[in-house]
């Protein structure tokens, strides 16, 4: 299947600078590209440059000590690095918009509803204010809120979490975004309201034919949601495949290892298999395969060369000397567990 | 074994907000005439969603909290009524883990600090004594003694954990109440804290009460669970029969909405409408009617009492009678 890109990320770093000298890299040049109409899973643990990576595609790092120091974003053929900040502002909750971890931080709390709705979609098209409200209220519907016209005259403060989050979705959704790219958008939310938004995701997704970011750490949420995976250590991608491959063959240690470590419904097991060790700090990386101080397979090369991404088959790639192509032999290892 | 805890008809309600004379005109339900036991030795996990009075009850257990009616039983003793100088002797049996573990340990206390402090409390101990249990405790939990002198905010969040739980074992306690321990943790550092309480189970015989929301956690560590939503007890089973027969409509939605990590996995999926209720208003009858697809007059009219539907396994259902 040949997929028409939307969004390409091409060898991008992120540094956070301490003062002009000193920097630690968030994410280390990092590529990978988001088809029309796909739902691309970024999973990894906490500090492995997930979040980093979304605000570095939406230039949001202004606040931060971040830069984008090299590398390029390619969406809908426009270098986004190159844009101005105005040409930049009209993609950002236009054609492209993204929906935050917590709902409730991310809503204005001084404003009702509908005016924040209203100036977001005010500012990408030339509706009237009346205008603007009607679309506003239609958009509530389309995400499951019973009674928009009143979710509308509320503040924030008056919302559960899950209906801020629906309202999040809906500003989001409110100007047709081409990329939606949501950072953790259910981890603050229970299980049961989880499930609402994330079949409420699905649905949108499916009638608007929107490409979606789906930045996680919870492995069940990839499962139900994406066609693709990438998954990050350290600022690294180490593994990018179809979910499916994803789930029933790993290939980097790393993968195997957080997928066994999650315990799974139904399977009776009392002891979990489980990563020794934690995520080395971005300031103090090991020397050779970032993973390798915590891999069971690390060899003597993993622990000072550092591996390339190598393509394990037509759509997996995985960054992990035990599947260098140019080694020839085959790996132990694999079969020993 | 022997019934450890045991919880009777217990309520606690807390004010909110002042009429005009200064007096609480409303009141928070949060736990709702919750009754259960805990035997000797087992896991006993509580799950819910945020506000169904989880962690309300561990409290009430610790004695944190008093409650408003009931009794809490602790090894044949009625502790709900004893004042603060009468639980103090208690305390060291019953300990509590957290769920966020660098909030729950003092930044400017040097790790083997933190955990001797128990030991100052409760016992007669000399420093070297304190010491070795201390440096042996962090051994156990999977530091080593050349972490001691270090303070918490150089430890990740993993460690941090265990460093929690080293604190609430140097009094050897009978019971731990750890309130979602694992919740603020990464992936696959959950695995190692909850292996890690496993071992610490066998090894030190102890008795869990395990607050969560998440179910495939609660599914590998207990024993025996109890379901609570708008602070009553809709469900307690045997892990085995809650995990094939859940009961309770709640309990159903509750199994079907967790996301499985497999993307083959094909499931009937149940989504609840609408959100929990408040509880400064409680419903006249079931705590779960207003989003409950089986719902019929009755349940609106008057509340269900709890039923045991095959050995052990307790609903609080109209659907049975």
């Amino acid at each position: 299947m040949v997929q028409e890109k939307l969004l390409t990320v091409n060898k991008l770093r992120t540094e956070f600078f301490q003062n002009k000298k000193t920097s630690v890299t968030a994410i280390n040049e990092i590529s990978f590209d988001i088809g029309k109409g796909e739902i691309l899973g970024l999973v990894g643990e906490s500090g492995c440059g997930k979040s980093v990576t979304s605000l570095s595609i939406m230039r949001l790092l202004n606040f931060t000590s971040g830069k984008v120091t090299k590398g390029e974003v390619i969406f809908d053929g426009k270098d986004l690095q190159k844009l101005s900040e105005k040409e930049m502002r009209e993609i950002r909750g236009g054609k492209m918009s993204m929906i935050f971890q917590e709902p409730m931080s991310s809503l204005n709390p001084a404003m009702r509803i509908d005016k924040q709705m209203i100036e977001g979609i005010r500012l990408h098209t030339n509706l009237s204010k009346q205008e603007a409200r009607e679309r506003a209220a239609k958009i509530l519907q389309q995400v499951g809120i019973p009674d928009p016209e009143r979710v509308l005259k509320n503040y924030p403060h008056q919302l559960s979490g899950g209906m801020s989050q629906r309202v999040m979705i809906a500003m989001a959704m409110s100007c047709n975004p081409q990329l939606l790219i949501a950072d953790e958008p259910t981890t603050a939310l229970d299980v049961t309201i989880q499930a609402q938004i994330l079949e409420l995701m699905k649905k949108i997704q499916q009638e608007e034919g929107m490409s979606i970011l789906l930045i996680t750490h919870d492995l069940g949420v990839v499962a139900e949601m994406c066609t693709r995976v990438i998954v990050m250590y350290a600022g690294e991608i180490v593994e990018e495949a179809p979910v499916e491959v994803l789930f029933n063959n790993p290939t980097h240690p790393y993968t195997e290892g957080l997928i066994a470590s999650v315990p799974k419904l139904g399977s009776g097991v009392k002891v979990l298999p489980s990563i020794p060790g934690s995520v080395p700090d971005l300031s103090m990386l090991p020397k050779g395969c970032r993973f390798a101080p915590r891999c069971k397979y690390a060899t003597e090369r993993c622990h000072n060369e550092e591996p390339d991404l190598f393509e394990v088959s037509e759509h997996q790639k995985c960054r992990c000397w035990l599947r260098d192509p140019h080694a020839g032999v085959p790996q132990e290892g694999k079969e020993e567990k | 074994m022997g019934t450890i805890v045991s919880v009777k008809n217990v309520s606690k309600i807390f004010p909110v907000g002042k009429n005009l004379f200064g007096k609480p005109d409303k009141f928070v339900h949060a736990v709702n005439d919750v009754s259960f036991d805990i035997q000797e030795g087992e896991t006993f996990s509580v799950v819910g969603e945020s506000g169904c009075g989880k962690s309300t009850t561990g409290r009430l257990i610790d004695h944190l909290l008093i409650p408003d009616s009931g009794e809490i039983w602790f090894e044949g003793k009625d502790i709900s009524k004893l004042s603060e100088n009468e639980m103090r002797p208690l305390r060291k049996d019953i300990q509590m883990i957290f769920q966020d573990p660098a909030g729950s340990l003092n930044p400017r206390m040097r790790v083997e600090d933190l955990v001797e402090e128990p030991l100052l409390i409760h016992t007669n101990l000399s420093k070297e004594e304190r010491m070795k249990i201390v440096h042996e405790l962090l051994e156990t939990v999977g530091l080593s003694a050349k972490h001691a002198k270090r303070y918490p905010h150089e430890f990740s969040g993993g460690q941090k954990q265990r460093i929690g739980i080293a604190r609430a074992l140097t009094v050897r306690p009978k019971l731990i109440i750890a309130d979602e321990p694992i919740s603020a943790l990464d992936v696959s550092i959950q695995a190692q804290v909850l292996n890690l309480l496993h071992e610490l189970q066998q090894k030190f015989n102890l008795t869990y009460m395990f607050i969560s929301h998440d179910l495939s956690v609660v599914e590998m560590i207990s024993d025996r669970i109890a379901v609570m939503y708008l602070g009553f007890v809709v469900e307690t089973a045997p892990k085995e029969m809650l995990y094939k027969n859940p009961s309770h409509p709640y309990t159903q939605a509750l199994l079907s909405a967790v996301p499985i990590p497999d993307p083959g996995h094909q499931k009937e999926r149940i989504i609840l409408e609408g959100d929990i209720p408040s509880t400064i208003n409680l419903p006249k009858g079931c705590p779960f009617a207003a989003r409950c697809k089986m719902c019929k007059p009755e349940c609106l009219e008057t509340r269900p009492t709890p039923k045991e539907i095959e050995p052990g396994h307790i609903v609080s259902c109209h659907l049975f009678k």
